[in-house]
Parts: C-alpha cells; sequence; structure tokens
C-alpha cells in the first residue's frame, strides 16, 4: 500500500484572547491607522448590530440576523478586498457589507423589508444577501470566470457559515472553481451553530478548511476573532487569485453570541454556559486590548469612537424610519425589464398605479 | 435558406448569436469538443474555444449557479441541461435567484441567461428523459418559458431568448429534433417571445397545443378537415410571458377549444388556458372545453410510452366531442 494523497489544515492566530500576539504580526498590521479603522468597523457594526435588535424587539424592523462576535470575519475578509472585487455575502455580513460601501439605511431598509435596501449605491457588483444557504457559492464561480474571461485582476470573494458546508451547491461550487481555476475566495463563518445544530451534528469532519482539499484548492483555517488573522489569510488568498493560481477556501472559526435571528431563542438548544464561556475570546475587546497596550488606544478614544458610531446608526435607523414604502405597482416594475401586456392586465386588474422603473 | 432540422436551427442560432454578440457564452455537460449529446453545439467548440464553449462539470445546480454569476456580470450564458429529467436540481437556482435578481435589486444586478434542454418523450429514452415540466417553470414569477414546435420557430425564439434581458427557459421538444425539416432563413431575425402562432385557420374548434404535441395536434386537424370539421390551431410557444388574446379571439369566433400537452392533466399548462377562457371567454364557448394531455402518472418507461403521449385519435376525439356537445 502507497500513500497516494495526503493533507494538513494549519491554523492561523496573531492575537490571542487577551490581545497578546502570538506571532509575529504581518505587514500590514504593523500601521496603526490600518489596525484602528479595522477596530472602528468592527465597533460600527455592532452599534449597527444592538439597533437593528432594538428596532426588531419594538415591531419596526424584520426578523434579523445578528452578528455578534462574528465581526471580525465580515470585517476581516473586506478590508482585504479591493473595491472593484465582488462580495456575495450570506446573511450576517454586515461588517463586510459596510466596509465595501453599503450605507446603514440600506442595511436598515433590506432588513425592515424593502428592495431599495438591496440597491447600493456604493458597490454596485456585490450581490445582496443569500438567504437559502449556500446556493451563492456557484454565483461567486460564474462572477469569477466573468474576470477571468476578461482577464481582469478583480476576485470574488463568497462568505456563508458552516451549515452551508452540508449543501451540495457549495460542493459543486469549489470543486467547479478549482477546476476552472478561477479568481474565488470562500470564506466559512463557523460560528458554531447552524440554527440549533452544532457543528458536531453537522459534520465528522475535523475541519471545515479540509472540504478544499476534495476539490483539490487550498483550504486553511484562522481564529475567526482575530481580525488581524482573518485579513491577512484572506488577503493571501486574493493575492493568489489574482496572481492566477486559482481559488481559496478559508475557514474562520469563531462564535455565534447572538440567537440564530431575532425569531429564535437558542436558550431552547444550547447553554448560556457555553455563550458565557465563548464571551472572553470575541474579536473587539481582543483588538481593543492589543491597541490599548500599544499605546494607540484609550477610554476616552473609545467613548468617542462609541458615540460617533451611535450618532451614524441613529441617524440611519431616522432616516430608514422616515422612508415611505414603495407603492405597491413597484412590485411589478421589476419583475421583468419590460412588464409585458400579460403582467401588466394584472397590475391593472389590481388597481396598481401606473410606476414603472424610472 | 436551407432545409435544416430543429436541433440544427438551434444550431444555427446559437452561431448566430456567438457570432454576433461576444457576451454570448454556451456551458454545459458535453457541449464542447462533443457538441452536446444531441450535437446542438456541435462546432460551435471549434469556431470559438474553450473561452467561450464551456464543458462543465457534473453538476447541474452548478451549471444554473455559475451562470447566473456570469449573467449578473454582462454575460449572456446560454447552459444546456442534458436532459430535462436532470434540470430539477436547477429549480432552486431559478426559483430563489436567477428570476428575481432583478426586482431584489430593483435593477441593479440582471439575469439574461437561457437555460436550454431537450423535453419531451418519444424517443424511447431512458427513464428521467422523456418529461415535460413546462409548467412547474411556467410557475415562477419572472422566468420565462419558450418551447418551439418547428426549425424555424426554434431559430427565432431561440435568437429572442439569448437576446432577452431576462432569464428564459429553453425547452426543445427532443423527439422533433430530427423529426421534421424546413426552410430556415439564417437571417438574424428573432421571433417575438410572448406570441402564439396561428398555425392553421378554421371556424369550428380552437386546437392549442405547443412543442412536439403540436405535431399530432396539426395531423388530428388535416384528418378532421377530411371529414368536414374545419379547426384552428394556435401553437402558444411562449407559455410565458402568456399571450392569450390569440387563443381568445380564436375560441370567440369558434366557440370550442381543445388544449393538447404532453404533459400531466393536474396543474398542468392547459389549466391555466382554460381557466383564462373560463374568465373572459365564457360566453363564447358552445361546448366544454377539453383537455387532451399526459396523465397523472410517472412518464412510462418507453414500451409503453405511446400510450402515454397525447395521439391524434385522442385529439380527434376531443374535437368531435366538442362538435357534438349540444
Amino acid at each position: 500500500m502507497t500513500t497516494i494523497a495526503e493533507f494538513t489544515v494549519t491554523l492561523t492566530r496573531y492575537l490571542d484572547a487577551a490581545g497578546v500576539p502570538v506571532a509575529p504580526l504581518p505587514d500590514f498590521a504593523r500601521d496603526e491607522g490600518a489596525l484602528l479603522a479595522l477596530y472602528r468597523a468592527m465597533v460600527l457594526t455592532r452599534t449597527f448590530d444592538a439597533k437593528a435588535i432594538a428596532l426588531q424587539r419594538t415591531g419596526r424592523l424584520g426578523t434579523y440576523a445578528s452578528s455578534l462576535g462574528q465581526e471580525a470575519v465580515a470585517v476581516g475578509a473586506a478590508a482585504a478586498m479591493r473595491p472593484d472585487d465582488v462580495l456575495l455575502p450570506s446573511f450576517r455580513e454586515h461588517g463586510a457589507q459596510l466596509w465595501r460601501g453599503v450605507t446603514l439605511k440600506e442595511l436598515f431598509l433590506y432588513w425592515g423589508g424593502d428592495e431599495r435596501g438591496n440597491d447600493f449605491a456604493g458597490p454596485r457588483e456585490d450581490f445582496p444577501n443569500c438567504i437559502p444557504v449556500g446556493s451563492h457559492a456557484p454565483h461567486a464561480v460564474g462572477v469569477a470566470l466573468a474576470f477571468r474571461l476578461r482577464q481582469e485582476s478583480r476576485v470574488a470573494v463568497c462568505v456563508f457559515g458552516d451549515g452551508a458546508t452540508s449543501k451540495g451547491d457549495v460542493a459543486e461550487a469549489l470543486n467547479m472553481a478549482g477546476a476552472w481555476k478561477v479568481p474565488a475566495v470562500f470564506v466559512v463563518n463557523n460560528n458554531g451553530w447552524a440554527i440549533s445544530v452544532p457543528l458536531a451534528k453537522q459534520t465528522v469532519a475535523a475541519t471545515l478548511a479540509q472540504k478544499a482539499v476534495a476539490a483539490g484548492i487550498p483550504g486553511e483555517q484562522v481564529d475567526g476573532n482575530d481580525v488581524i488573522a482573518v485579513r491577512a489569510a484572506t488577503g493571501q488568498a486574493l493575492a493568489r487569485a489574482r496572481d492566477g493560481a486559482g481559488p481559496s477556501l478559508i475557514e474562520a472559526v469563531t462564535y455565534r453570541l447572538s440567537d440564530h435571528t431575532t425569531a429564535d431563542d437558542a436558550s431552547r438548544y444550547r447553554d448560556d454556559a457555553e455563550v458565557s464561556r465563548h464571551w472572553p475570546a470575541e474579536p473587539l475587546v481582543r483588538l481593543r486590548n492589543y491597541l490599548t497596550k500599544a499605546g494607540c488606544w484609550d477610554k476616552e478614544r473609545e467613548e468617542k469612537l462609541l458615540l460617533e458610531c451611535g450618532h451614524a446608526v441613529e441617524a440611519a435607523a431616522s432616516e430608514y424610519l422616515a422612508t415611505p414604502p414603495q407603492p405597491p405597482a413597484s412590485m411589478f416594475d421589476r419583475t421583468f425589464a419590460h412588464i409585458g401586456a400579460d403582467l401588466d392586465a394584472q397590475r391593472r386588474a389590481a388597481g396598481f398605479a401606473d410606476g414603472g422603473p424610472p | 435558406m436551407s432545409d435544416v432540422s430543429l436541433v440544427q436551427a438551434v444550431n444555427l442560432a446559437l452561431r448566430r448569436a456567438m457570432a454576433e454578440d461576444p457576451r454570448v457564452l454556451v456551458l454545459g455537460e458535453d457541449v464542447g469538443i462533443d457538441g452536446g449529446v444531441f450535437r446542438a453545439t456541435e462546432g460551435l467548440f471549434a469556431l470559438h474555444g474553450e473561452g467561450r464553449v464551456l464543458d462543465t462539470p457534473l453538476a447541474e445546480a452548478g451549471i444554473a449557479g455559475v451562470s447566473i454569476g456570469l449573467a449578473a456580470q454582462g454575460f449572456r450564458p446560454v447552459a444546456e441541461i442534458q436532459f430535462t429529467g436532470f434540470a430539477y436540481a436547477c429549480i432552486d437556482q431559478l426559483i430563489n435567484h436567477a428570476s428575481r435578481l432583478r426586482t431584489r435589486t430593483r435593477g441593479r444586478l440582471t439575469c439574461p441567461l437561457v437555460l436550454r434542454s431537450p423535453a419531451g418523450g418519444g424517443i424511447h429514452a431512458p427513464e428521467h428523459h422523456s418529461e415535460c415540466p413546462e409548467a412547474m417553470f411556467a410557475h415562477i414569477p419572472g422566468l420565462k418559458v419558450v418551447i418551439p414546435s418547428s426549425p424555424a420557430r426554434a431559430y427565432g425564439l431561440l435568437l429572442s431568448a439569448i437576446r432577452d434581458p431576462d432569464p428564459v427557459v429553453f425547452l426543445e421538444p427532443t423527439r422533433l429534433y430530427r423529426a421534421v425539416r424546413e426552410e430556415v432563413a439564417d437571417d438574424s431575425a428573432g421571433m417575438a417571445l410572448g406570441t402564439s402562432v396561428v398555425v392553421r385557420t378554421g371556424r369550428d374548434v380552437t386546437l392549442v397545443s405547443w412543442g412536439a404535441a403540436l405535431n399530432e395536434t396539426v395531423e388530428a386537424a388535416a384528418r378532421l378537415a377530411d371529414d368536414g370539421i374545419d379547426t384552428e390551431v394556435i401553437d402558444v410557444a411562449t407559455l410565458k410571458p402568456f399571450d392569450g388574446d390569440t387563443i381568445l379571439a380564436s375560441v370567440a369566433r369558434t366557440g370550442r377549444l381543445v388544449i393538447v400537452h404532453e404533459a400531466p392533466l393536474t396543474g398542468g399548462f392547459g389549466a391555466e388556458i382554460a381557466a383564462r377562457i373560463a374568465e373572459t371567454g365564457l360566453t363564447h364557448l358552445l361546448a366544454p372545453i377539453e383537455r387532451v394531455t399526459g396523465f397523472d402518472t410517472v412518464t412510462p418507461y418507453p414500451r409503453t410510452e405511446s400510450w402515454y403521449l397525447p395521439s391524434v385519435d385522442r385529439v380527434i376525439a376531443a374535437a368531435r366531442r366538442a362538435m357534438a356537445y349540444q
């Protein structure tokens, strides 16, 4: 018997839970401004998150998927991207969307039940959230294939959760991306839970990174609560993709400190004690401790940042709440490029006024 | 102008579309050097190479999903699903993504893709190769559903489908791929989607069909004419967007309607046509609407499939019942 294939999966971490470096930091992290930007983005994301939950609890927002505790995955991945790359998010990547220029108001509109929240003024080619789990992974292959066919130096970045790795769409996408060697980066937000199903019941695979092995592409694990590690690994994967070296899979190991969504009650299936055990490892305090020890952060700056983020979120929430719903005819406007006689007859029969796209 | 079969007409349309528009790509299983299992893509690989004619890994949901990504990026992917029995794996992608990308992004991202697939029975193929699932696709908002019934219509409708700014499912009647030939002018002229075609005019009964079953319907019309029953035959051609006006205008003249389709009866697209006529043309009707369809059974294996497919005799019997009704 001969071994004809073997694999290893590495884990990358730069800061431990206390914010103490456990490895020499990557180049970008020597720039204090770059780290402050990451920290600010994570704080803004968490501030948005708290407001979204508050609005939902008071009946002013729809069902909302919190990203509490997972901010480093979204922010780290997005921060490694170039503006003209394309993000294909799952539904917990608010931090990535904000980093890429989706506005707070657009996020509120989307989660408040208004399609205009997906008409991003900023990243025009980014995909909207993907609710049917993992079904956007093949889209990333198509987007990346488009880049390769046009010989553009761009990359498609697709984020999905641990549950998505059980889906055929993801297996098909990883395989196709490998077979065609397209410039795509797949990031798994492994937060340990798919609603009520813990990772141990999702798969007996030792890691999710090794899902890449069967597709013949690089796969690695990073500490998903260490934004420096997520940013660094994604950056390297993006560079490989731009160099024509093909796709990669990054498993970012984090933890879902929240319920699955506001419609979920995690106490039905998860011990509070488990959640409490994970709080000390969450990503914001880790980077804050590092920045504080490095002498570039203090209580005063923290309070100022919280105030700024609070103001921005409150202003966006007010704008969202003051935005009237679209007229009923709007549901007909964008079904097709041209409404057509048969569908227009339905609109008229329903008594909806002629809207029509601008 | 030359005599071509339906599959050759598909090939001509693909060649024309690829020559005219560099955004058009062809992808699917065995569509490259093999030219597709029915040879619909024959020669395209030699003309355009693997940058525009892509053999995919064997993954139908992936083919649909990749096409969505390409379409959102401005390409015009034409994906082939080898047999319609394998297209069910694409339905998630079509329902949850292709058909709604435009509306959910308010037009920011769009999905101009075509998903081609041979459909229907009558070629003694293995199981899962002989089904007519058009009604499932027609029930998906935001999706167009087109079924040609002749080489000329295959050419014109496919060109229009590829040029359409929205996703189109294009079902090619396998049974007709090589059964009929007709003159097709490779003149780049598209045939408007959403328009039914009156293929024969008559005063007594309106026969409505699409795809392969149109052939039996036309043959039934000829035999009925021998017996002095003058039928009008309409090829629906595009199920979505639906052209109800052409059928209504015909029924207003004939007062009798027979709908013929190969797919199962219950929830078939014939039910939609019957409902539309009940809503808008009831007072024109001189007889109950007749439907001649496949049955609510699993499509049988080839040795019994001829009993499943709507036959000329069944169409004739239905038309006679309509004529005899008092």
